[in-house]
């Protein structure tokens, strides 16, 4: 009797295991068979490395999201290489004091076949603006000058007093605070792409699952979403609705989402993926990539690794110390042993932004007199003795924070080490998990902590804007009134003034230092040689729409 | 037997619970939340986010949420896989991780088991220590280094099996393999020196004297008695690989429920957290209880009419 008891419960157990593990190896022996079917559809095989939170372009603020974004969707214009060429805007102008920008729409559709008209962005970009969307990149609106957006965003008025409005169906106005020169090349980044509506208010089609769902899954880019699994992998197809659907080559785009770098390298080099996202590449294979590989591709991002002083501390309260600190550390050396192909950075905004003139802000800012190798270790020296700690003598020890990663361990090492051995200043190291450490950055609770940035928008106000006092961003909580005011002056002007005022910020920054500006980041990929026409847009968006494979 | 099975089963729902409550006042002890990001969401917009997903109520009222619908079996939604629910994304993880575990146990008993009484009746003997040297290399040998040398040479150098998911019957080897490797290593070691110890017993040197077939002293005298050991052993493990192992899953790309044990905890997705525990508590304690009843089966003396009385 008792024996009984027991088998039937261990075959109760077994039963429905038993069921679906057959029932789903049949449905996967399927799917293989279709996939081999010869002369088929051209199919490009994609690991994006990650699950995304949200497909849905308003509430996305993720890289993983925006990838897919950049080819579900198309906003007014696209950013192809930092060039703003058209999107669904086939054209637009600026009025002469700067204040109104009217983009003209091309006759388009969404894939369901349904017109695309100037009210879709008008319900779009009020839809991402509203606080109780709470898009994760709401805050965006706050850089944008758009007329009321960030008191809208920040529920203090209605959403219909921000000043966007379609004057007929082809036709988006949008009004202005003050001039902002980067205004239209913000419009391609993922936040400001129309989304559907219908969709978006199915009962079903909540939290962004209509992007989830092949059948609300309305889109307007090259492609459309035909099915979605969590945890596993996605399916594109192209979408024959699309304005511009002759210059795409590519049939079915499948996405996985395979966080693994060593599995996802290793299907890459099995041929099983023809693209590989820079996070699935392992990062002790990256320096012989980047030496010896074709098909690895490293591209600047605009952004910058860094540390940030704690401002609010007395240790610090002495700009030659900041400085002398700064001067003290070889940026070439930790650049090399990285070996990613990063540029070392003399000040905070990174290689890519031209100025009034077309220089390369970046080129034309300098490194404010830093070495960008061992050069300055002197005059670190001279400073920081001069401040009253001649070979580092009677400088409290500090600690250095950075959350866990092998990459940030490796710099803040060679950091500690030059300050020891060119400053005689020790610190301490210490690593916290990812969200703890925000937690701590966020408090101030710390002495020296790691930093890094990167933009969202062509300009290199998104950089530098962070540290305006009052800023949620600015970790080293820096408040220097002439930073502050030339940054003001730099948001409410455009063409010359508009450089003029953020070369004068970035001196100020260079010169007070709240922040060890270390390297600017880099983006890579693995491309197979056989896929072609792909395009990466400066804010780091991968694009497939002319995509094709070649034999 | 049934007035002890329910009992037991009161007590295994009581444990269920009281572990679901440790881990909820854990879990929101930590720093950090569900919307922490690099670059912080504005305070509007974090204060709609707490108050979609309640976490503006105090802790206790989270709390009684939260268990009562785990009562109901109500997990609640996902934070960070948004506008999926934890129910969901169970039920579609949990058949993906519960093949390979169920799998990997199953070669775990089949090849554990057969191994170690083989080595012990051939104590010393080529064959032994042939059977041992792999079984240490199995239990030394982490998983992950398994599963990423699988991968590396047969999928990889040798292109034998796909370097990621489930959709071949090739594609389960190097999975299963990685999951059962330190289990069935240890299995067969425990199997071994068990089942030394049960062959120097009287009762065995009995029924030799006896002159019972040698068949028949290993068979229903020696290894029944050596396995109750193994059987302690197993309980637990078939919980553990049945719902699944962060790195294989993550290694093989298995798109199981293994993978939010740790993923969750980094993303503070708490209603994930909360979950992931619970199966993983209900199918310990579970398994413990099956255990237990094993025991009845093949050890005559242990009896539970008696304990219940």
């Amino acid at each position: 009797m008792k024996r009984k008891l027991f088998l039937a419960l261990v075959a109760l157990m077994m039963i429905p295991m038993l069921f679906t593990s057959c029932g789903k190896k049949e449905e996967a022996v399927e799917t293989a068979v279709e996939e081999a079917a010869p002369a088929g559809p051209v199919v490009m095989n994609w690991n994006l490395a990650a699950d995304p939170k949200y497909i849905d372009p308003g509430l996305n603020g993720a890289s993983d999201g925006g990838d897919l974004a950049s080819n579900l969707f198309e906003g007014l214009v696209r950013e192809r290489s930092g060039e703003v060429i058209p999107g669904i805007a086939k054209s637009w102008e600026t009025s002469d004091d700067g204040l109104v920008v009217t983009f003209h729409l091309r006759e388009s559709k969404w894939s369901d076949g349904s017109p695309l008209t100037a009210h879709d962005f008008v319900y779009s970009w009020k839809r991402a603006i509203e606080p109780s969307t709470a898009s994760e990149y709401g805050w965006i609106w706050h850089y944008t000058n758009v007329v009321n957006a960030e008191a809208a965003n920040n529920g203090e008025v209605s959403v219909d007093e921000v000043g966007i409005r379609a004057v007929d169906d082809l036709t988006f106005e949008v009004t202005l605070s003050a001039p902002t020169d980067y205004f239209v090349s913000l419009t391609s980044f993922y936040h400001f792409m129309p989304v559907k509506q219908s969709s978006i208010e199915d009962a079903n089609g909540g939290d962004g699952m209509w992007m989830k769902t092949p059948s609300l899954a309305v889109s307007n880019g090259a492609y459309k979403l035909t099915s979605y699994k969590v945890g596993d992998g996605l399916t594109l197809e192209k979408n024959e609705n699309y304005w511009n659907t002759s210059k795409t080559g590519l049939d079915i785009i499948n996405v996985k989402f395979i966080d693994s770098a060593s599995t996802g390298y290793t299907a890459y080099q099995a041929g099983e993926f023809d693209f590989l996202d820079g996070s699935s590449v392992p990062p002790a294979e990256i320096p012989a990539l980047v030496a010896e590989n074709p098909e690895f591709y490293v591209f600047p991002l605009l952004g910058t690794y860094y540390y940030n002083f704690n401002m609010d501390l007395d240790m610090w309260s002495d700009s030659r110390v900041r400085r002398a600190l700064s001067y003290a550390i070889d940026r070439t050396l930790i650049v090399e042993t990285l070996g990613r192909g990063n540029v070392p950075a003399g000040g905070f905004v990174p290689p890519g932004f031209p100025d009034h003139e077309g220089n390369d802000f970046f080129e034309t800012a300098g490194t404010y007199g830093i070495s960008m190798d061992a050069g300055s270790v002197e005059e670190a020296k001279k400073l920081l003795a001069e401040a009253g700690y001649p070979n580092g003598e009677g400088f409290p020890k500090f600690t250095l924070m950075y959350n866990t990663s092998e990459g940030h361990q490796l710099v803040a090492e060679m950091v500690q080490e030059m300050w020891k051995t060119n400053l005689g200043i020790s610190c301490d190291l210490e690593n916290q998990e990812w969200a703890v450490f925000q937690d701590t950055r966020k408090a101030g609770d710390y002495q020296v902590s790691r930093g890094g940035w990167i933009t969202d928008f062509l300009d290199p106000m998104g950089l530098l804007a962070i540290f305006v006092d009052g800023n949620d961003y600015n970790d080293p909580n820096y408040n220097n009134p002439a930073y502050n005011e030339a940054m003001a002056k730099a948001s409410s002007s455009n063409g010359a003034a508009h450089y003029e005022a953020l070369y004068a910020a970035q001196d100020i920054l260079m010169k007070d230092m709240p922040i060890v500006p270390v390297y600017h980041y880099t983006d890579y990929f693995l491309s197979s040689p056989k896929l072609k026409g792909w395009d990466r847009s400066m804010l780091g968006q991968i694009d497939f729409t002319t995509a094709y494979l070649a034999d | 037997m049934r007035n002890y099975f329910i009992r037991r089963l009161i007590y295994s729902l009581l444990t269920v619970l009281m572990i679901a409550t440790v881990t909820f006042f854990m879990m929101h002890s930590i720093p950090g939340g569900p919307f922490t990001r690099e670059k912080p969401v504005p305070p509007e917009i974090m204060r709609v986010l707490n108050e979609k997903y309640k976490l503006d109520q105090p802790l206790y009222m989270q709390y009684l949420d939260y268990m009562k619908g785990l009562v109901t079996f109500n997990l609640g939604p996902s934070f960070s896989k948004v506008g999926i629910s934890v129910n969901d994304l169970i039920v579609e993880g949990f058949p993906q991780t519960a093949k390979v575990g169920f799998l990997a146990a199953l070669l775990i008993i089949i090849m554990g088991v057969p191994f170690g009484i083989i080595s012990a009746l051939k104590q010393n003997r080529p064959i032994d220590y042939i059977v041992m040297f792999m079984a240490t290399l199995g239990v030394t040998i982490p998983s992950f280094v398994i599963a990423s040398l699988i991968i590396y040479f047969f999928a990889g150098k040798l292109g034998w099996i796909p370097p990621f998911g489930l959709s071949t019957m090739g594609s389960y080897i190097g999975p299963v393999v990685a999951l059962a490797g330190y289990s069935l290593s240890f299995v067969t070691r425990l199997t071994r020196s068990s089942m030394l110890e049960v062959l120097r017993q009287d009762y065995v040197r009995t029924a030799r004297a006896n002159g019972l077939r040698e068949l028949s002293v290993i068979g229903k005298h020696a290894v029944k008695n050596a396995l109750i050991p193994v059987i302690t052993y197993m309980g637990p493990t078939i919980a553990a690989l049945m719902t699944g192992s962060f790195v294989v899953e993550r290694i093989f790309a298995i798109p199981g429920i293994g993978r939010y044990f740790v993923e969750s905890v980094s993303n503070r997705d708490y209603t994930v957290i909360m979950g992931i525990t619970v199966i993983y508590a209900a199918f310990y304690v579970l398994m413990v209880l099956l255990v237990d009843m094993a025991y009845a089966l093949i050890d005559p003396r242990i009896r539970f009419e008696k304990e219940s009385k």
